[in-house]
């Protein structure tokens, strides 16, 4: 092990300090007794008891799960879908026209996103809702999900495709059979990333939401501008801890893969 | 199989298992195959050889139903192809990246094609162990394909490719990955297989040692046109053309003018003063047009006396001797300042050191050593 040098070590606090200390405080306040959010009153656990009965939150949180769980599923199977007809179906005409219009969303402004989305519904009569949030998410997640997919695509060895056809399958069993599972990491990363971008909006959300319903970062925004409640600490608290352990498995996950491919390639030899 | 025996190529009556006629591909502009005719029959072993761009590779892709044609037809067993897709065709491939499937094991990896046949539920099992066999990988059927060597990835390539017993099994060259030591060995394992499943091979290969040790007949490409179309002994010693003799082996060509034909023989002149060269008359020459005379290195004795009795001699001296173990190349400069290359084998332990830089040695050869082809 090297010894840092004091200029590292103060680095090192600093940035640390600055990308953690909120959470820390916010963490610590959701185990306050008082009301006061600034205030510190002893230790308790209350106010996790009280957000469970807080039906307005539940139901956000509620209907952000079915949200994300849906749009991103949406968007997984249009993103490969554009994924692989840009991969694959190589020159054609308007093709790098369209494949710029696949990523545009991914540097548009929201706030223009949301607006238009707005727009769109109110043109066609569509009344807000759930339904609305999970067409916009979906819309926008799409993006994400092509990018990850047809990178991976990109890599793909075609001639496995042409090897499962030789062996008697039709284009789609192909897809299906051999195609799908080798591109599974990347479809799956594909999803998560459409459910995490999905969990957190808030600008597109609160363009396309309606009264019928709500999502958490939504409740969240629109309560703390009411006043910060301990309760709220303890809904971000649990969310912390939920991303915190989704993180560690993953990581654990992949350093596991990893490790038993190398082991494999020994074997190989 | 007796090579001596099997030449259904040579007997009228034989029917062929594929036929091409007059089939051309287009890209564009560009033109990939350029009206090929051509036969191939049942139990052959034969190799599409040439240098990278030359069309081998389309030409055997059009066979698995991977590309169309865009003129003329491909018939395999009498049913012409057009249209039909590659999962419905009795054709297999193995392919140049083997394409094994990385999800499934070896033995998935076999039964994959099985599953999608008709064959029943409980024959599979049966059929996956009996391929195992073939390519001596009964201990490796559970393993996934990373788990594997090169050899072994390539073994397992053909025996999926095999599985479905095809009528006529593509290989896209299936050895280029393999060492060379590995590569030959595994020639004559592919040549093995090749007789027990009497299956028809067409191997696409840019390595002309490969394909005269596998095949029973060679088609020489170029240019997406066939130059030649031969046993590999008749490519070798007779080829119709300066581009075959140049693509396969090592050749003099020494180049003049047609100065006599008769019958099997004929006569190059190629230097003022100097006698005509004697030689086999190839196909399409003409007295009076240009020609080249075709020779290879080993056939051509060196010697630092003129020889007696022999039409054929040159005089040169030698600019550099190749020791290569088992036999030596001598480069040898004509007073024409053309540059001839003879090769002796080195019989004996102690080579005899007669011959070294600067001698001034005689090249002969008999008048049916080499051939006159048209340029």
């Amino acid at each position: 092990m090297r010894k840092l040098s004091w200029f590292n070590v103060v680095s090192l606090t600093f940035g640390f300090a600055f990308l953690y200390i909120p959470m820390v405080i916010l963490v610590v306040y959701s185990f306050n007794e008082s009301k006061l959010v600034t205030v510190w009153a002893g230790f308790s656990t209350k106010w996790y008891g009280e957000l469970m009965q807080n039906e307005a939150f539940l139901d956000a949180a509620w209907v952000t799960l079915k949200v994300a769980v849906i749009s991103s599923t949406i968007a997984t199977v249009l993103g490969t879908m554009a994924a692989f007809v840009l991969v694959r179906s190589g020159r054609f005409f308007g093709r790098t026209l369209f494949s710029g219009m696949i990523y545009a969303p991914l540097v548009m402004p929201e706030v223009i996103t949301g607006l238009s989305l707005l727009l769109l519904f109110i043109a066609i009569g569509m009344d807000r809702g759930v339904m609305t949030i999970v067409l916009a998410h979906g819309t926008f997640s799409m993006c994400y999900v092509s990018v990850v997919v047809s990178s991976r695509m990109a890599t793909f060895d075609e001639s496995l495709e042409e090897a499962a056809m030789d062996l008697g399958c039709t284009g789609w069993d192909a897809f299906k059979s051999v195609t799908l599972p080798i591109i599974s990491p990347a479809v799956i990363s594909g999803w998560l990333l459409a459910f995490t971008l999905s969990l957190d909006d808030l600008v597109i959300a609160s363009f396309t939401a309606g009264p019928s319903a709500t999502t958490l970062p939504i409740k969240i925004f629109s309560s703390v501008r009411l006043g910060v409640s301990p309760e709220i600490n303890a809904l971000s608290t649990i969310i912390i801890a939920l991303v915190a352990i989704g993180v560690i498995t993953a990581s654990i996950a992949s350093k596991r893969a990893i490790v038993r491919q190398r082991r494999d390639e020994q074997v190989a030899r | 199989m007796n090579n001596a025996q099997f030449a259904p190529w040579e007997d009228p009556a034989a029917k062929p298992l594929i036929e091409f006629k007059g089939v051309t591909k287009n890209y564009g502009t560009f033109t990939a195959i350029d009206n090929i005719d051509l036969k191939i029959y049942p139990r052959e072993f034969f190799a599409l050889l040439g240098p990278s761009g030359c069309g081998k590779t389309t030409l055997m892709r059009m066979l698995g139903g991977f590309e169309t044609v865009t003129k003329g037809s491909i018939t395999i067993d009498g049913e012409d192809m057009a249209g039909i897709p590659p999962n419905k065709r009795a054709v297999n491939m193995m392919f140049q990246s083997y394409a094994l499937f990385p999800h499934l094991s070896v033995a998935d990896n076999l039964a994959f094609g099985l599953k999608r046949s008709d064959m029943p539920k409980s024959e599979i099992q049966g059929r996956v162990e009996e391929m195992l066999r073939l390519v001596k990988l009964q201990k490796f059927a559970g393993r996934k394909p990373h788990q594997l060597s090169g050899g072994q990835k390539q073994r397992v390539a053909l025996a999926r490719a095999l599985a479905k017993a095809p009528k006529l099994l593509l290989l896209d060259e299936p050895l280029g990955a393999l060492d060379k030591k590995l590569r030959q060995e595994t020639q004559f394992e592919l040549m093995d297989i090749q007789e027990k499943t009497g299956t028809t091979f067409v191997i696409v290969t840019h390595d002309q040692e490969e394909a005269m040790t596998v095949a029973s007949r060679i088609a020489v490409m170029d240019d997406g046109k066939l130059v030649q179309v031969d046993t590999p002994d008749r490519i070798y010693e007779a080829p119709n053309s300066v581009y075959v003799a140049d693509f396969i082996g090592d050749v003099n060509i020494i180049e003049g003018g047609v100065s006599n034909v008769s019958g099997e023989a004929a006569e190059l002149s190629w230097s003022e003063g100097k006698p005509a060269i004697k030689g086999v008359s190839g196909e399409r020459i003409q007295k009076g047009s240009s020609g080249a005379f075709a020779i290879r290195p080993e056939k051509i004795a060196i010697s630092r006396d003129k020889p007696v009795d022999v039409h054929n001699c040159v005089q040169g001296v030698v600019e550099d001797i190749a020791y290569l173990g088992n036999m030596s190349t001598y480069y040898v400069r004509l007073d024409n300042g053309s540059l001839i290359k003879a090769q002796t084998a080195n019989s004996r332990r102690i080579a005899r050191r007669g011959l070294t830089w600067e001698d001034s040695v005689w090249l002969s050869w008999t008048d049916t050593a080499g051939i006159i082809l048209p340029t």
